[in-house]
């Protein structure tokens, strides 16, 4: 094969500039995008599991709640909290980490999109996955037989919740894949997913753990989404007061670790 | 906004109708990189030890030195990722990494850098929208041989694409400045050549060009001045026909063993000679020139002994001699 340059003349001349900076923004969260739809597993994570395990789960008496309200309106919103656990935590954590190992953050740092302007797009393209995610779940709880028993300002309050859960679970992410090696954070977010699934409140009542230990899972993130979650959409619940202040100390909590001890390189 | 823009305008005009030929604007005045007394210790290792050399603007400089000389830590801080532990380093005349500076500076890392499961050309567009008047893509990936490997992946790039690729995004943004630390390590030869000549594009072009090396052929090839560092020190500098000499050694080949000592008895005062390997010979004059009187002593001395001298060429130092000479043939991991 022929490695040889064509010495075309293209000009050269040094003309430099920044492009604007929503530009930037738009051009990072478009690549972030794409890196997730090119990796079949982060999709296998953030869509299709938690869509199996809402149908699997809502279809089957697999697990036998008891807990006072039909298995599907117990179901969607704790697979609401695992889809933003999965998209968040879990696999932001997992990219980060091995575009730290490659060196695609030290290479950013070089170009003129500033950390900020990353951070915001990575933020954007967790959003978008959130919302595309929203609408699948909701979408399919409709169709198997979801009958949310809600109040109307679950309008405001679910994606407040959903907002603060992001905030926590990507300032541990960034925490985790800023201090460990890329296969640490691998090994350590999938084991963490895996823990949070069973001890979250996703799919088996937290109800049915020992008073002392559900008030401990309820306070760890998953938990206090999932129970947010399903006061709102379930119990009517008009604002789950504890677990937002929950969410919002793990929110502050977590993205000043990751402040601290995120390296980019 | 608009004001501003249209106030820089007008100063840019102002200085192209009072500018004659290509007089330097203020800011070219500035060096490309002014490093002076820089330190950086990693825990007790001291990388860089009091470091202090100009790139002048527009030129292209070779950094060289052995492995663990602080050839990369030295372009690291130019580039802003490690902070300087002493001295002051200013690039373009400003801070390393500052936020107005990156945008005029294009950087190709040693390694890394670029996700796996990209594709080649995509890699170069999104790199593209982060600038203002980016180069044309496909011409650039035509430029660097990468037409065909468009759609191919970084990850099954072979080595020497992936290389080319690198200083590809290096350039995209129409940089003033570009670092390359050992832009050809690990290419065959036709894409060391094919890089060498993008290199003097650049620099045909204006580009000021900073670039770290092994290869004493691709310095003495392309840089205006080589700056030779090791441990972490600057040991010579100038352009390489300064650093080299001119004239400097006769060679020739012959039976091995012969007197070097008698040999140097014959020869004019300030000739030195040494045989190395066995069978080559070699003869320097020291701060001068091979001459003709020390050819023809060299001849007469062969002739009273009976020793045909073969291969017999005069040639100057090359950029290794002198390289090795400084920085000794110790074997550095």
């Amino acid at each position: 094969m022929s490695a040889a340059l064509n010495s075309t003349a293209m000009d050269l001349t040094p003309a430099p500039g920044a492009a604007p900076g929503l530009q930037m923004v738009l051009a990072q969260a478009g690549a972030e995008g794409r890196a997730l739809i090119r990796n079949g597993e982060q999709l296998l994570l953030t869509l299709i599991i938690p869509l199996l395990l809402l149908s699997m789960l809502s279809l089957e008496p697999i697990v036998n709640f008891g807990a006072g309200i039909s298995r599907i309106d117990f179901m969607t919103p704790g697979i609401m909290a695992l889809a933003v656990m999965s998209t968040a935590f879990t696999s932001q954590a997992i990219a980060t980490g091995f575009e730290r190992r490659y060196g695609v953050l030290k290479r950013l740092g070089a170009t003129p999109l500033s950390r900020v302007q990353l951070i915001t797009a990575k933020t954007l393209t967790i959003v978008a996955v959130e919302l595309v995610q929203a609408a699948l779940i909701i979408a399919v709880g409709l169709m198997i037989g979801w009958r949310p028993d809600a109040a109307w300002s679950a309008i405001v309050v679910v994606p407040l919740l959903l907002l603060l859960g992001t905030a926590a679970f990507s300032g541990l992410a960034l925490a985790m894949a800023g201090a460990l090696r890329a296969e640490a954070t691998l090994a350590a977010a999938n084991l963490v997913w895996i823990v949070l699934l069973g001890l979250g409140g996703v799919v088996f009542p937290l109800t049915k753990f020992p008073a002392g230990a559900r008030h401990v899972f309820e306070l760890l993130p998953t938990g206090a989404l999932s129970t947010g979650l399903r006061d709102v959409l379930a119990h009517g619940v008009a604002f789950p007061v504890g677990n937002t202040v929950t969410l919002l100390v793990w929110a502050v909590a977590a993205i000043a670790l990751a402040a601290r001890v995120f390296r980019w390189e | 906004m608009r004001t501003v823009a249209k106030r820089s305008r007008r100063r840019l005009a102002s200085v192209a109708l009072s500018s004659a030929g290509p007089a330097p604007s203020a800011g070219e005045t500035v060096a490309a990189v002014e490093i002076s007394g820089l330190v950086k210790r990693y825990a007790s290792v001291i990388a860089v030890d009091g470091l202090t050399f100009t790139a002048a603007r527009g030129a292209v400089t070779a950094i060289l030195g052995p492995n663990g000389a602080g050839k990369t830590t030295t372009i690291e801080v130019c580039e802003g990722y490690r902070a300087a532990d002493g001295g002051t380093v200013r690039v373009l005349g400003m801070v390393p990494g500052s936020r107005d500076l990156r945008p005029r500076v294009g950087v190709m890392l040693q390694s890394g850098g670029i996700p796996p499961a990209v594709p080649a050309g995509y890699y170069l567009t999104q790199l593209s929208r982060f600038h203002a008047h980016p180069l044309p893509v496909p011409r650039l990936l035509d430029m660097v041989g990468l037409s065909d490997a468009a759609r191919t992946p970084f990850k099954r790039l072979s080595g020497g694409q992936q290389q080319r690729l690198s200083l590809a995004a290096a350039v995209i943004g129409r940089p003033e400045l570009v670092f390359l630390d050992e832009p050809t390590a690990g290419m065959d030869p036709q894409a060391r050549h094919a890089t060498w000549s993008l290199i003097g594009e650049l620099r045909a072009a204006g580009v000021s060009v900073i670039l770290s090396t092994h290869y004493m052929e691709e310095a003495e090839r392309l840089a205006d001045h080589v700056v030779i560092i090791d441990h972490g020190r600057v040991v010579a500098e100038g352009t390489p026909g300064a650093l080299t000499g001119s004239a400097g050694q006769l060679r020739f080949r012959a039976e091995p063993g012969l007197d070097i000592e008698a040999l140097v008895a014959a020869l004019p005062a300030g000739a030195l000679a040494k045989e190395s390997p066995s069978g080559h010979y070699v003869v320097e004059v020291t701060g001068g020139e091979v001459d003709p009187r020390l050819l023809a002593s060299v001849t007469a001395w062969c002739a009273d002994r009976g020793v045909l001298a073969s291969s017999l060429r005069i040639e100057s130092r090359t950029l290794e001699d002198v390289f090795l000479e400084l920085t000794g043939k110790d074997l550095r991991s």
